[in-house]
């Protein structure tokens, strides 16, 4: 109880007196920024799950061949689900020409739960949205059917033995996706229609799907129930993998996001660092008179415990509030992403940043803080005497694991952590010994040089693990602003740029051999710039080595089903500019390379396959066999023709292909669909636009969030500075007592702090600097998949920017000093 | 804890300190005795440098001898630990320092509060006011000690000191920081409370004036003690 009480008053009398608001607003803007942004991916992610949701018009969807059990939809109804139904199956209506094929849906009353459909009246006119689907009995069909078949809203269309009029131009239904490459144009009609069609009978290749949506926790609680009854042939459709392109893009803003908050924490860990030194260094006094007074080792270690406990408490709840505060500034940036309100935080984050609080806390302060209750009592006698020595390399040590965990937890995302965490281990390693030599060379200088210069470097010299320490924190702090430099201009422009204005929002599929000649002339003629034509051959993966492919193999159900469908296979020579080799080895433009496949890395990881293996694909079945010699990424959300799988070109040559192609056409340009479609019928041409806008709204967005978030880096950074400024101050506040009692000028004394502040900023800087750079390099190519150059502007501002930044500051901060009578200086008042 | 031998608060026999440096080791204090009887005040002058601050804190404490044996209110310091010997210290020593040594983020009666608070006893509050009171600094209670003079810095380590209510206090150059007038006022203070309380005193200083108001004077020479005449 005594040692609760004394803790309770000494963090009191600690706030009180200023001692730890330096720590506080520390301690309390790491938390922020974690908690901020815990609060806001938690809202996001919930809305992202929202939005995926759109794209299957549900919040989930249970997939069959055979119409759903009924005890499926009694579960629904019992946990408060709505559900609509929706049947899928090919067909074919009669053009003037040719047959057509089409997809014809049939959707009950309900549908869509989720996202809207859009109509035209007419090819030519624009989209009006509406929120359910064809309610009397007529059919809904795609513009370029209507066009296909010469035919306009209103008139008659024969599907199977029934007549039904076209009552709209279905321009997008929310759940289009899946086989984006491979579609016929779209028939929708309400299910009640559809017995007269008499196109379903018990041979007929339909797919059903049970839509649901809800209350998230009831959705999740019918997930629960469902997934431990699937049959074969059922499956739970995910709203994640809907749609790649939105998967891509979030997936890199969450990075960003993550990013900007381990930046945050390495920066407010070193000025936690830092003030934690100085509360130590004002301690040292009163625990030697403590010592005096009779205060046993372990009692001042428990109630040191115990303040560092309650001070991260209060500081770490104090910065939850700030963080709770600032994420409705950073859901309200972004808020716009989604169509619906962004959900209401949940309290997980909350528990996050205390922790947070608490590890850096502990981590940084607790090991010098406990070893001060080493110092020998005799110092209130001797005030030369300090701790034993030796604890400046532990404390270090700790404090750099406790950082490195907290990053390795909170990242979320093992590469980026990684990453981060040897570019920060090699710059504190590389700052340590640099600053090492420092200190020594200091130490031997010191004999040969007199007046000012010499104290100063008598001073650096004594106080080595300070030195040390100053060093390593004006480093790592100008590090994590650089490398908030190299994210913000660099590689979030990189980003942004990476989907132009006029990046393809137009797909052509099913090019035949014989077309893709006419089809260049025709995009020359209308002075359409197309992108490069590319064959695509279908095959389904039947051996990895010598082991079949059997999709029962796989646990994993996105793997499963990969072996279960045909790929997309595509050979070419050159690598695609958006795609980057991460190991082995591309085959170029050589003659005649050997047999080879290159891979997409998150495909191979999903199958578990490796550079060297032998892929075999059966196409219509002909085997095709050939090692893959290199992995690659791609950049999906580029919205470039892109394949998992891409071949030599002597390999799959020869076998039957048709060509996919894609271009930008600016709206003002929409008349050259109907001319494209009237002269290459057999085309389907897909109009990705809407997603592409969405898509760069939420590049925009995020690109807004990050910058937001790195904000709290700033400040951090700015901590940071005064912390290490702050170290020393009372030693360098007696000695600069002491100098000017014994006659040295102001100035003088202000150009040696301004050297040394000067000095110190330019070693960081360089090293920093440097360190930046190789971190830049790998997060941008190896995590974040974008291109990145050095950037010589960041060398001059890293090196003189932290030079004039710390020397200026430093100096500044220390001037008031000088201009105070010696006497007060000297009384430490 | 043994019961204290009769009237023997601070005990040292066949004392020697020695300290290793740049030029070799150096012999600070050569086998010394000495003897502090309960309620005496005993002065140890000495020249600057002459090892009295060794001494008295070898005598608390606060730091080992390399030779000899210390006893502290009867208790053997040497086969005591360093927080054995805090807690032997805890209430029932007191310190005066010549730099006052007051916890700079504490006010007055906080400076005071603490060895009561750091020895759990009960009625601190009312302990430490009555202390600052015995000083005349109820009015400065709530100071800082930046905002206190230097004589009066040093009342309120003075009443810090005897607070506890302690059986043996150590006073290193009480007055070294403080002009012939204030000093004077303070040695007053420091003899009237240890009158008062009737605890040893182990006062040292370098002001043959001041030892002589102590019962008994020994000279710190060469690292040997001998009695003042």
């Amino acid at each position: 109880m005594n040692r609760w009480r004394l803790g309770l008053r000494f963090m009191w009398r600690d706030w009180r007196s200023g001692e730890t608001r330096l720590l506080a607003a520390a301690l309390a803007l790491t938390v922020a920024a974690v908690t901020a942004v815990g609060f806001f991916t938690d809202r996001v992610s919930q809305a992202i799950h929202r939005q995926g949701n759109e794209l299957i018009a549900a919040d989930l969807v249970v997939e069959s061949s055979q119409p759903p059990a009924a005890e499926l939809r009694h579960k629904a109804s019992e946990l408060g689900l709505r559900s609509a139904d929706t049947l899928e199956f090919p067909s074919v209506v009669l053009t003037a020409e040719a047959p057509q094929l089409v997809e014809v849906k049939a959707v009950s009353e309900a549908y869509p739960l989720r996202g809207e459909l859009r109509v035209r009246a007419s090819p030519s006119t624009e989209e009006t949205p509406l929120a359910l689907g064809p309610q009397t009995r007529e059919v809904w069909v795609e513009p370029r059917l209507l066009l296909l078949l010469g035919a306009a809203v209103g008139d008659k269309l024969r599907l199977g033995e029934a007549e039904l009029s076209i009552g709209q131009a279905l321009s997008y239904e929310p759940d289009r996706g899946g086989g984006l490459f491979q579609l016929a144009p779209r028939v929708l009609l309400p299910i009640a229609a559809l017995a007269e069609t008499g196109l379903i009978t018990p041979a007929s290749r339909v797919r059903y799907r049970l839509l649901l949506a809800g209350d998230a926790t009831a959705v999740e609680r019918y997930r629960d129930w469902l997934q431990p009854r699937l049959s074969p042939g059922v499956r739970l459709i995910d709203p994640q993998e809907a749609r790649p392109e939105f998967g891509a893009a979030i997936d890199r803003a969450s990075r960003f996001l993550s990013l900007a908050t381990l930046v945050t924490l390495l920066v407010a860990g070193a000025a936690i660092a830092l003030a934690s030194r100085r509360l130590v260094e004002r301690q040292t006094d009163a625990v030697a008179i403590m010592r005096c007074l009779g205060a046993p080792r372990r009692l001042l270690q428990q109630v040191f415990l115990l303040r560092l406990l309650l001070f991260s408490l209060i500081a770490g709840l104090a910065g939850c509030l700030l963080g709770f505060l600032a994420q409705f500034g950073l859901a309200s940036l972004v808020g716009h992403w989604f169509a619906e309100r962004l959900p209401p935080p949940s309290a997980k984050p909350l528990v996050v940043g205390l922790g947070v609080g608490l590890i850096t806390l502990l981590g940084f302060a607790a090991p010098p803080l406990l070893h001060l209750a080493r110092v020998p009592p005799l110092r209130a006698l001797r005030r030369d005497l300090g701790a034993p020595p030796a604890s400046e390399w532990v404390a270090v040590l700790i404090a750099s694991t406790a950082l490195l965990g907290l990053i390795y937890w909170q990242a979320g995302d093992r590469e980026l952590a990684v990453t981060l965490m040897l570019g920060v281990a090699a710059t504190l390693g590389l700052l340590g010994l640099l600053g090492y030599l420092l200190v020594l060379g200091a130490a031997w200088l010191q004999p040969h040089t007199s007046g000012v210069a010499r104290l100063g470097l008598a001073t650096l010299a004594r106080r080595r693990g300070g030195t040390l320490l100053q060093i390593l924190g004006f480093g790592v702090g100008i590090l994590a602003l650089l490398l908030l430099a190299i994210v913000r201009v660099d590689l979030l422009r990189t980003w942004q740029q990476s989907l132009p204005a006029d990046a393809p929002n137009r797909f052509l599929v099913n090019i035949q051999p014989d077309q893709i000649q006419p089809l260049r002339d025709f995009l020359a003629e209308q002075g359409i710039a197309g992108a490069e034509i590319l064959p695509m051959i279908r095959g389904r993966l039947v051996r990895v080595n010598e082991q079949e492919v059997r999709p029962e193999d796989y646990a994993d159900p996105r793997a499963e089903r990969l072996a279960a469908r045909e790929f997309n296979l595509s050979w070419a020579t050159l690598l695609q500019n958006d795609n980057r080799i991460l190991a082995g080895e591309w085959w170029g433009e050589r003659p005649a390379p050997t047999p080879a496949f290159s891979v997409e890395k998150g495909l191979a990881e999903t199958l578990g396959i490796r550079l060297g293996d032998r892929l075999t694909f059966s196409v219509v079945g002909t085997e095709i066999s050939a090692p893959i010699t290199s992995l690659r990424t791609v950049q999906w959300d580029s919205f470039n023709v892109n394949f998992f799988v891409v071949g030599t070109p002597g390999l799959l040559a020869g076998l039957p292909a048709t060509s996919i192609t894609s271009l930008y056409l600016p709206p003002s340009r929409d008349a050259v669909t109907a001319k494209l479609i009237r002269e290459f019928p057999n085309l389907t041409l897909l109009d990705v636009d809407a997603i592409m806008r969405q898509v760069r709204t939420l590049v925009d967005r995020g690109v807004l969030a990050v910058e937001y978030v790195f904000l709290f880096t700033v400040l951090a950074g700015v901590l940071v500075m005064v912390a290490g400024i702050h170290t020393h101050f009372e030693e360098r506040m007696a000695s600069i007592g002491t100098l000017r009692t014994l006659g040295a000028r102001r100035n003088r004394l202000l150009v040696a702090v301004a050297v040394e502040f000067t000095a110190l900023g330019l070693l960081s800087g360089l090293l920093a600097s440097l360190f930046a750079e190789a971190t830049g390099e790998v997060l941008a190519r190896q995590l974040f998949g974008l291109a990145f150059e050095l950037n010589p502007l960041l060398w001059v501002a890293g090196v003189l920017g932290s030079a004039v930044a710390v020397g200026l500051s430093g100096t500044l901060a220390v001037y008031p000093l000088l201009s105070r009578p010696p006497l007060r200086a000297l009384s430490r008042g | 804890m043994t019961d204290d031998p009769p009237n023997l608060l601070s005990e040292a026999s066949g004392l020697g300190k020695d300290v290793t440096g740049p030029g070799g080791t150096l012999t600070i204090l050569r086998d010394l005795d000495i003897r502090v009887a309960a309620g005496e005040a005993v002065a140890i002058l000495g020249t600057s440098g002459s090892g009295k601050s060794t001494l008295l804190g070898l005598l608390a404490g606060l730091d080992n001898p390399t030779r000899g044996e210390i006893r502290l209110c009867g208790e053997p310091l040497g086969r005591l630990g360093e927080d054995e010997r805090a807690a032997l210290r805890a209430g029932r020593v007191g310190f005066v320092f010549q730099s006052f040594q007051l916890l700079p983020t504490l006010t007055a009666l906080e400076n005071v509060l603490l060895p009561l608070e750091l020895g759990d006893i009960h009625g601190a509050g009312k302990r430490a006011r009555e202390a600052l009171a015995r000083v005349g600094l109820t009015d400065r209670a709530r100071h800082y000690p930046h905002q206190l003079s230097g004589g009066e810095q040093q009342r309120v380590a003075i009443a810090r000191a005897f607070a506890p209510g302690p059986r043996i206090l150590f006073a290193d150059e009480p007055t070294g920081n403080l002009d012939q007038h204030t000093g004077e006022h303070i040695i007053e203070l420091l003899l009237t409370l240890r009158r008062d309380s009737g605890a040893a005193l182990v006062l040292v200083t370098h002001d043959r004036e001041l030892a002589r108001s102590c019962d008994r004077r020994l000279v710190l020479e060469a690292g040997r003690l001998e009695e003042a005449p």
